[in-house]
């Protein structure tokens, strides 16, 4: 198992270095640059900025740059922000996505799992069709019309929460309860349908059945035979779900004024601020692949069949 | 091996389970009669889909719902009728007093959880007294003695640590452990190869004379019964058509069905036509919606035209111990009622039309 984790470990340097270099070259390809605004800039400014950032140097010169940096930790300078570097808006913006992202995660998984197992037991009576139907209005309504109707409601209507902001003085958790419920929905529907189908297979297998057969319990047989072999294709959800959930939500964090590492996916990408593209990409990979590795370590200690070496 | 005036431990009377599908009621057990007696090994045999294996289920009460429903008929276990007992009293029934062994011991045994966890838990759950350690012992006695070496460590197995062979004996120990009056055992030998065939049928003959269990035994494959079992149940869509001694089903089988199925096991000594495997023609009938007549009758080559195809043939006693329910053996008294009962109700269906 050891030997198998630091494998898999080292695995992830040649995976980190193909997207890096993917994303760098990528950015470039697409038309536009960094520094071309509506007006035209001078030639000559034009040609002072891009020595400054090393624009002027061969494309393979830069790229050995970057690499270099990143290696060292440096995911180089921001080619809008010009007082700051890509280190520093993700390091302040990502521990506040990670915040909302892991107690929205937290939410959908309890809430999801619970309403799954609740509707695949009732199969086809009323708790069934509300939960899936709970789920249904999660997938499909999107998240610019949920997060001002709980705004109108809990926080105009009710008054029980203020409608954005993040961390205010006072009591600042409160602003934190309204987004990650936003952010969680969509992700709870999914871990519901799926936690659902993949219980009612469960409980149709044979080994269920023989555990029936000894005797046991409903209860018993839902929680201690079928749990396990249910849960599978929710880990495996989760990887790929916890990358998205905690690099954040443009949505979410423009309308409730959260602010995360969303918003920088976008705006970055019409800035063409290449840096802070490749900045992004590289912390959202970084994290997808380390959750990837997880979900595969959890699946070991669920399912007794696969062993690692 | 049964004993003279053994007790009874297993009596069905006219048992009905039905399924409810889009396409109509699937009458996949309709009416059916049968007893077993302590350290009696009954054979019940037939085609895919005629009903056996929900037939079992129903004495278990694990009939899938929906939608799957016992309408109708009684199963006494022990002198109580066990369609009548609640939930809980069931679930102290199955696995304590009728055990149940399956047809794939690869998919039956939970893939999650160790043989000790899986056999642990069924004792303790009928015998709530039993530690944790006494029960993990006599789980391991258990093993070894359906012949699993090693059982010591191997309990602490995984189940797909095991061959299939050994699962099945893990799951015949695990149906033994609180010494079952009655084991049923749904083709248990089906998913494995020959020689094992071989080892699993002899240990569950081994149960069933030491500690005088008696046994259901499911299955298609007439040479096993001929082997193990003292009795024979011939069903055919839904019904038993058959019911015998084994000796006398085999030396004369009354039912053209039984015939038909006898003929059809490959014999070094007799060469059909051309040296080809003799085989009943056609298909067996789709359940649903079967019209009042002999199931059989389209693949009989005793059919009467005129009667099987228009009336439910009568159950005839051909011995004290020998039951079919067959047209062959009706008295003539019995044809003219029948005859004349179908041709009123034609009557009256061409009226109402």
């Amino acid at each position: 198992m050891a030997k198998y984790v630091l494998k898999r470990l080292l695995g992830i340097i040649p995976t980190m270095l193909i997207i890096v270099t993917l994303s760098f070259f990528i950015v470039r390809v697409a038309p536009g640059g960094p520094f071309d605004g509506e007006k035209k800039l001078p030639d000559v400014v034009k040609k002072n900025i891009e020595a400054k950032y090393h624009m002027n140097e061969p494309l393979l010169k830069q790229y050995g740059r970057y690499i270099l940096g990143v290696i060292q930790g440096d995911l180089g300078p921001s080619y809008k922000y010009k007082d700051h570097d890509v280190n520093f808006f993700i390091g302040s913006s990502l521990p506040n996505s990670m915040i909302l992202g892991v107690i929205a995660i937290t939410l959908a998984v309890v809430f999801g799992v619970t309403f799954g197992i609740l509707a695949s037991v009732n199969q086809n009576s009323w708790v069934d069709y509300l939960s899936m139907g709970l789920a249904v209005i999660g997938i499909s309504i999107p998240l610019f019309v949920i997060c001002p109707v709980l705004q109108l409601v809990f926080a105009m209507k009710l008054q029980w929460l203020p409608t954005s902001g993040w961390f205010r003085s006072g009591d600042p958790w409160t602003t934190v309860i309204m987004p990650s419920v936003a952010l969680s929905f969509s992700y709870f529907a999914n871990i519901a349908r799926l936690m659902r189908s993949s219980m009612l297979e469960t409980l149709r297998s044979d080994y269920i059945r023989t555990a029936k057969a000894k005797g046991m319990k409903r209860s018993t047989i839902i929680f201690k035979h079928a749990m396990k072999g249910a849960l599978l294709p929710i880990v495996s959800y989760l990887g790929p779900a916890f990358a998205g959930i905690v690099t954040g939500s443009v949505v979410v964090e423009q309308v409730f004024r959260v602010p995360g590492l969303g918003k920088f996916f976008v705006q970055s990408s019409f800035n063409r601020d290449y840096t802070l593209i490749v900045g992004v990409v590289i912390v959202y990979s970084v994290i997808l692949v380390v959750m990837n590795f997880i979900v595969d370590v959890i699946y070991s200690f669920l399912d007794p069949r696969i062993s690692y070496q | 091996m049964i004993e003279k005036d053994a007790k009874l431990i297993l009596d069905v009377h006219g048992l009905q389970t039905y399924f409810k599908t889009d396409a109509g009621i699937v009458k996949a057990v309709d009416g059916i009669d049968f007893s077993v007696h302590e350290g009696e090994t009954l054979g019940i045999v037939g085609e895919s889909g005629c009903g056996k294996s929900v037939t079992n289920l129903s004495v278990m009460r694990l009939v899938q719902s929906p939608p799957g429903k016992i309408v109708g008929g009684e199963v006494f276990f022990e002198g109580d009728d066990i369609l009548k007992v609640s939930e809980a009293e069931m679930r102290n029934i199955r696995g304590n007093k009728i055990s149940m062994i399956f047809q794939d011991p690869m998919t039956s045994l939970n893939p999650f959880l160790r043989i000790s966890t899986q056999m642990i838990e069924t004792i303790r759950l009928h015998e709530t007294n039993v530690t944790k350690q006494e029960a993990l012992a006599r789980s391991i006695q258990l093993l070894k003695n359906v012949g699993i070496p090693g059982a010591e460590e191997r309990i602490f197995c995984y189940p797909h640590q095991f061959s299939g062979g050994m699962r099945q004996r893990v799951m015949i120990a695990m149906a033994l452990s609180c010494n079952a009056k009655l084991l049923i055992a749904d083709e248990p030998t089906t998913a494995l190869d020959v020689t094992i065939q071989a080892q699993i049928l002899e240990l569950i003959q081994k149960v069933n004379h030491e500690m005088k269990t008696a046994v259901i035994l499911i299955t298609h494959d007439l040479g096993v019964v001929a082997g193990m079992c003292d009795n024979v149940c011939v069903m055919y869509a839904g019904k038993i058509v058959e019911k015998a001694p084994t000796d006398k089903i085999y030396k004369f089988p009354a039912h053209p069905y039984t015939e038909g199925l006898i003929m059809s096991v490959p014999r070094m000594d007799i060469k059909g036509e051309k040296g080809k495997l003799f085989s009943i023609e056609g298909q067996p009938p789709n359940v649903i919606d079967l019209p009042e007549c002999c199931a059989f009758h389209p693949r009989c080559h005793k059919a009467m035209q005129g009667l099987c195809n228009r009336c439910y043939p009568p159950t005839v006693m051909l011995d004290d111990d020998h039951e079919v329910t067959c047209w062959l053996y009706g008295d003539e008294k019995q044809k003219k009622v029948a005859m004349a009962r179908a041709d009123e109700r034609e009557k009256s269906e061409e009226v109402s039309k």
